[in-house]
Order: structure tokens, then C-alpha cells, then sequence
């Protein structure tokens, strides 16, 4: 590999772009391939080469592909994998740094000004105004995760009505049985069907039996990860 | 607390690489492992990076640490020649009496010279 390559890969990650390294793994020759269409580098890329890197991408997984004149290993850079918290509460200081551990760039949300401090949330993205405002903007996609966990309808509700009919590939919500099956019919009123309802993880977390903040946390974090590698497990 | 954001670059990969472009920029002649392909239970990823030096110091894994050495050992030879090639070790490999995966699943490695 040439530094520069290198020096490129790195910046690219570092501003957040989707690419992927292509390794012609005999001559060991290397380019760049964006998401968006450039291409960068000493491999010829054809339709068929681009079009197996697009996937890779998109189903951010690298893998070999065979070129025309041998294998291409596709290493794929996405940008990290998101939670967005909704609710600045106790659960959700050990989960922000949890995730955050495991890979996750995360944001919680919060309008309460006295929730939602740096120090109560060190290194963590703070949006303070209501989640019908923040999450248009944040765009919840198929590689965020979204969580409530104020479980007042006023600032829950907004959220999931926001991200209901997103491609975000994890929803959940905390609060009991009785407080889960109060937000479907208050959700179902205000029109969403039955398949968009039970995207909503609730009560939120694996059954873990866990009681304090941390634990909750971890069980959250758990079905989290379940939810993300589910389609593979299918396929396997 | 504040440790956080270095703590998750850990599980990003990031150190690795980074810490190759920072051995090549102080001079060293550096190698990369990449794991390209798993069958079966294997211990790290595909795209999981190793990276090494001369020296035979080494950063990151491609392994829970079983064919770590083998990797290090032909690395000093790709620095040497430039020569990329392509490891792997399993169950099926002559290699797997030296250098087995107690896990006994198979893994590809490609090693190449950072120039």
C-alpha cells in the first residue's frame, strides 16, 4: 500500500465519507471507490466491480469479489454505526458510554436544559430542543439506532413519531407493559398502522432481569446488537 | 470519564492503521495484515488489521492471537522483497500443525508493504 493511500483512507474516514479500498490481492494494485461515483486509484473499474462495491457498502461488509483478472478484496469504510438517546436520564449516562465503547457515535436528546449537561454526558453529542425539531435534521438511516427513555409521552412520543417510518434499523422505547401498550393506542390514533408500531422495541432491552441503570443499560445495548447482525444470523 | 473518545477508537480499528502511518512517518518499514477471509468460527472479522515493523513490533490483531507470530515472521519477508502475498492458516492447511486455529476455523490474511 502507498502512504499516501493510506494518508487518504484516513482522512476519508475521518470526515465520515462511505468508500471502500479495493485490493487486487496478486499485483497488489489499490484504488479508492466512493459511494457517490469517483474512483480513485491503479485498478480498472468496470460496471460489474463498481456494482459489487456499491453492495459492499451498502450492506457494510467487506469482503473478496472476483475481478476480471483475479480476486478484489473490498475493505469498506462507513462512517460509525449512530445512537441517538432520546431523554437525558440516569439509564441513559452508563448507555452513552457503553455504545460508545462499542463502536457507536451517540447523541442524546433532550429539551430539558438540566438533563442534557456535558457534565453529566462528557464527550457525547447534546442536542437540547424537542425531538420533533432534532430528529428531521439527524436523519435516522439503516445504520442509527434510536431510544427513548423518558417515557413522558410528551418528549417519547414526538421521537417515535419521527422515526417510526425511518429506516432506522433499531427502535425502542422504555417503559412498563402497561406504559408500552398506552403508546400503541396513542400512536395508532395518531395514524400509524400496526407494522410501523411494532417496529418499537417495548419494554425496551433484552429480558436480562437487570435492575440498576447499568444493567439496563447493558440489555439495551444487547438487543441493540441483536437487531443489527439479525439479518445475517437469517441468511447464515 | 473524559477517556471515552479513546476507548472507542479502540473498537473501531482506528489505532492500527493510524498507528501505521505514524511508524512509516517516523522512518520505520512497516508491513499490513488484513483478514480477508473467514470460514467458521473465527476469532476477528474480516477487514480486522495487524500492523507490524521491522522490529517485529505489532499493533492491533488478526486473531485471538494464535497465527499472530506466523503473521510478524512472513511480514519481515514482504517488507523486504515489497512483495504482497496472501496467508492461510486453518484446519485444512499444512501449516495448521505449526500454527493451527485452536478455534478450527480458517482465516486469509494479506500481508503488504506500507512504500
Amino acid at each position: 500500500m502507498k502512504t499516501e493511500t493510506l494518508q487518504r483512507v484516513l482522512a476519508d474516514r475521518e470526515a465520515k465519507r462511505q468508500f471502500a479500498l479495493v485490493t487486487h490481492l496478486e499485483t497488489g494494485g489499490q484504488s479508492i471507490l466512493y459511494l457517490d461515483g469517483a474512483d480513485e486509484g491503479e485498478i480498472e473499474v468496470d460496471t460489474g466491480l463498481r456494482q459489487a462495491v456499491e453492495n459492499a457498502i451498502r450492506d457494510d461488509k467487506s469482503g473478496t469479489v472476483p475481478g476480471t483478472d483475479g480476486d478484489m478484496f473490498v475493505e469498506v469504510f462507513n462512517p460509525p454505526l449512530r445512537l441517538l438517546i432520546v431523554g437525558a436520564v440516569h439509564i441513559a449516562q452508563p448507555l452513552a458510554r457503553m455504545a460508545s465503547v462499542a463502536g457507536y457515535d451517540v447523541t442524546v436528546i433532550d429539551p430539558r436544559g438540566s438533563f442534557a449537561t456535558d457534565d453529566r454526558f462528557p464527550g457525547v453529542t447534546l442536542v437540547n430542543e424537542w425531538p420533533d425539531e432534532a430528529m428531521p435534521p439527524l436523519d435516522p438511516d439503516r445504520r442509527t439506532a434510536v431510544v427513548t427513555l423518558t417515557h413522558d409521552p410528551k418528549i417519547d412520543d414526538p421521537a417515535l413519531a419521527a422515526v417510526l417510518r425511518s429506516d432506522a434499523f433499531y427502535i425502542g422505547a422504555l417503559g412498563s407493559r402497561k406504559t408500552h401498550a398506552a403508546r400503541v393506542e396513542r400512536l395508532t390514533e395518531s395514524g400509524f398502522t400496526a407494522d410501523e408500531i411494532g417496529r418499537i422495541h417495548g419494554p425496551v432491552g433484552l429480558s436480562l432481569g437487570a435492575v440498576s441503570p447499568a444493567e439496563i443499560a447493558v440489555s439495551i445495548l444487547a438487543q441493540v446488537t441483536q437487531a443489527l447482525h439479525d439479518k445475517e444470523r437469517v441468511a447464515a | 470519564m473524559a477517556a471515552d473518545a479513546g476507548v472507542t477508537a479502540i473498537s473501531k480499528d482506528d489505532d492500527v492503521l493510524n498507528e501505521a502511518r505514524a511508524w512509516r512517518e517516523g522512518g520505520r518499514d512497516v508491513a499490513i495484515a488484513t483478514v480477508i477471509r473467514t470460514w467458521g468460527s473465527s476469532p476477528r472479522p474480516v477487514g480486522s488489521h495487524l500492523a507490524i515493523d521491522s522490529g517485529q513490533n505489532f499493533v492491533g490483531s488478526v486473531s485471538g492471537g494464535c497465527i499472530e507470530g506466523a503473521v510478524i515472521h512472513e511480514a519481515q519477508e514482504v517488507i523486504e522483497t515489497g512483495k504482497p502475498k496472501v496467508l492461510e492458516y486453518g484446519v485444512t492447511n499444512e501449516l495448521a500443525w505449526e500454527v493451527g486455529l485452536a478455534c478450527g476455523g480458517q482465516v486469509h490474511v494479506y500481508v503488504e508493504k506500507l512504500d
